[in-house]
């Protein structure tokens, strides 16, 4: 095709030799557009941003009376967002006498630990269904295994129910993190509302303890 | 034993099928690609294991840059046919009896990055000749409760094209005060549903984390 037809209307019977090659030689345009088929291949899979879904409850309107949700202390556990990245927890409910809050970090080992400690039931079930679905012990649909998973954390009545509240200075890197948390490990409830004074007096104390104490890496 | 001739061909290999399918796959991809528009502020999203891929079409993004400065985006994607960028910006110029041209309107649908102008600059914002020109009036959208001209922006989008979904794309480090502010504000117009745009990373549980 690219070669260009070398005459052939001799009509006289007088065959002409071949003169020279009348190709053209494609390489360096085969090279060019391999180097920008690569090039669009790859910004056209990787320039998608990920999105992470997130839904609050509905604002309760002030002319509206709303009963709030009765959950058991024994199952809340409350998350405070604190500053430089440092997390707080307490179990149970907040009183000003008797709580103390717990710090600790975003990383594997910080609160990610107390939150499977808690919700370690539903892990494992979870988990073992999707080794199951990979195995192929149970044949389900991409689409069904969604349900099934939101199903199971639905039924679920051991695992904790987290109340994630944020401290004034927190980021929201932190914010992320830990509702990132939250989907790691499975957390079938968890919310996010607003902090009270109460816990935010307990942040304070927290942190001006920390402050009395210098941690035993300052020797 | 006849010899093999081999025959008189040069040995180049034909490259015109490549290069055919060379340039139809390089089409193919150059007409795919959708160059993003720069955007007005730096933003480092925060990491999370989300793997939801970005909606294209109907979606309108709050940005939070670092400095704490509020952007608004309407990105309707391939669908500019429907035109919802001009109709937003005339409804927003109507409530603060500003006329704008139709020329304006056209500019404003043209330029695909996200609003950081408060509503009485834009008529400058869109004469601008550069761009220092432009990042120089953009002060982020006011969002406080004396002139919260995000809650129109938001509340305008959601009336002229009801289909549209909630993108927060906050930088990483940004006050969550002020996150939850722009929260509120969303919740005030009835947008519960939110998407936080984020970077993919991937986290595992170990097994001992579990049996501990």
């Amino acid at each position: 095709m690219a070669d260009i037809q070398v005459e052939e209307k001799n009509k006289g019977g007088k065959k002409k030799p071949k003169k020279g090659d009348a190709r053209v030689d494609m390489t360096p345009m085969v090279d060019l557009m391999s180097l920008l088929i690569t090039f669009f291949m790859l910004t056209a899979a990787f320039s998608k941003p990920k999105v992470m879904e997130i839904i609050l409850p509905e604002k309760v309107r002030k002319n509206e009376k709303v009963e709030p949700p009765k959950i058991a202390d024994s199952r809340t556990l409350n998350i405070i967002l604190g500053p430089d990245d440092k997390v707080y927890w307490y179990p149970g409910k907040a009183d000003p006498e008797v709580t103390i809050l717990q710090e600790t970090d975003f990383s594997a080992t910080g609160i990610r630990q107390v939150l499977l400690d808690r919700n370690r039931a539903l892990f494992r079930k979870i988990d073992q269904f999707e080794k199951d679905v990979i195995s192929g012990k149970i044949n389900i649909k991409q689409d069904s295994m969604r349900n099934a998973i939101s199903q199971l954390k639905k039924d679920d009545d051991t695992g904790p129910i987290v109340l994630i509240k944020a401290y004034k200075t927190s980021k929201y890197r932190n914010f992320v993190d830990i509702i990132d948390e939250m989907s790691i490990v499975g957390i079938a409830r968890y919310i996010f509302t607003d902090i009270d004074w109460v816990e935010e007096k307990l942040v304070v104390d927290a942190i001006n303890r920390a402050e009395a104490t210098p941690s035993g890496s300052a020797q | 034993m006849p010899k093999i001739k081999l025959g008189a061909k040069s040995p180049r290999i034909d490259m015109t099928p490549m290069v055919d399918l060379f340039t139809l796959l390089l089409t193919f991809f150059i007409l795919t690609a959708t160059f993003r528009p720069t955007e007005s502020a730096p933003v480092d999203t925060p990491f999370s294991v989300s793997e939801k891929p970005m909606m294209d079409a109907n979606v309108m993004t709050v940005l939070i840059a670092k400095d704490n400065r509020v952007f608004f985006n309407v990105d309707n994607g391939p669908d500019t046919i429907l035109k919802f960028r001009p109709k937003i910006l005339a409804e927003m110029g109507k409530r603060y009896n500003i006329e704008f041209t139709d020329d304006e309107l056209r500019l404003f649908e043209r330029t695909g990055t996200a609003v950081g102008v408060p509503i009485q600059d834009m008529k400058k914002y869109l004469a601008a000749k550069d761009s220092d020109e432009r990042t120089a009036l953009e002060k982020g959208i006011p969002i406080d409760s004396v002139d919260n001209q995000l809650a129109l922006w938001i509340l305008f989008s959601r009336q002229i094209n009801p289909a549209v979904d909630a993108m927060i794309k906050g930088d990483a480090d940004v006050d969550f005060p002020i996150v939850r502010e722009v929260l509120d504000i969303l919740q005030d117009k009835n947008v519960n549903r939110f998407n936080l745009i984020t970077s993919l990373r991937a986290v595992e549980v170990t097994e001992e984390q579990i049996a501990e």
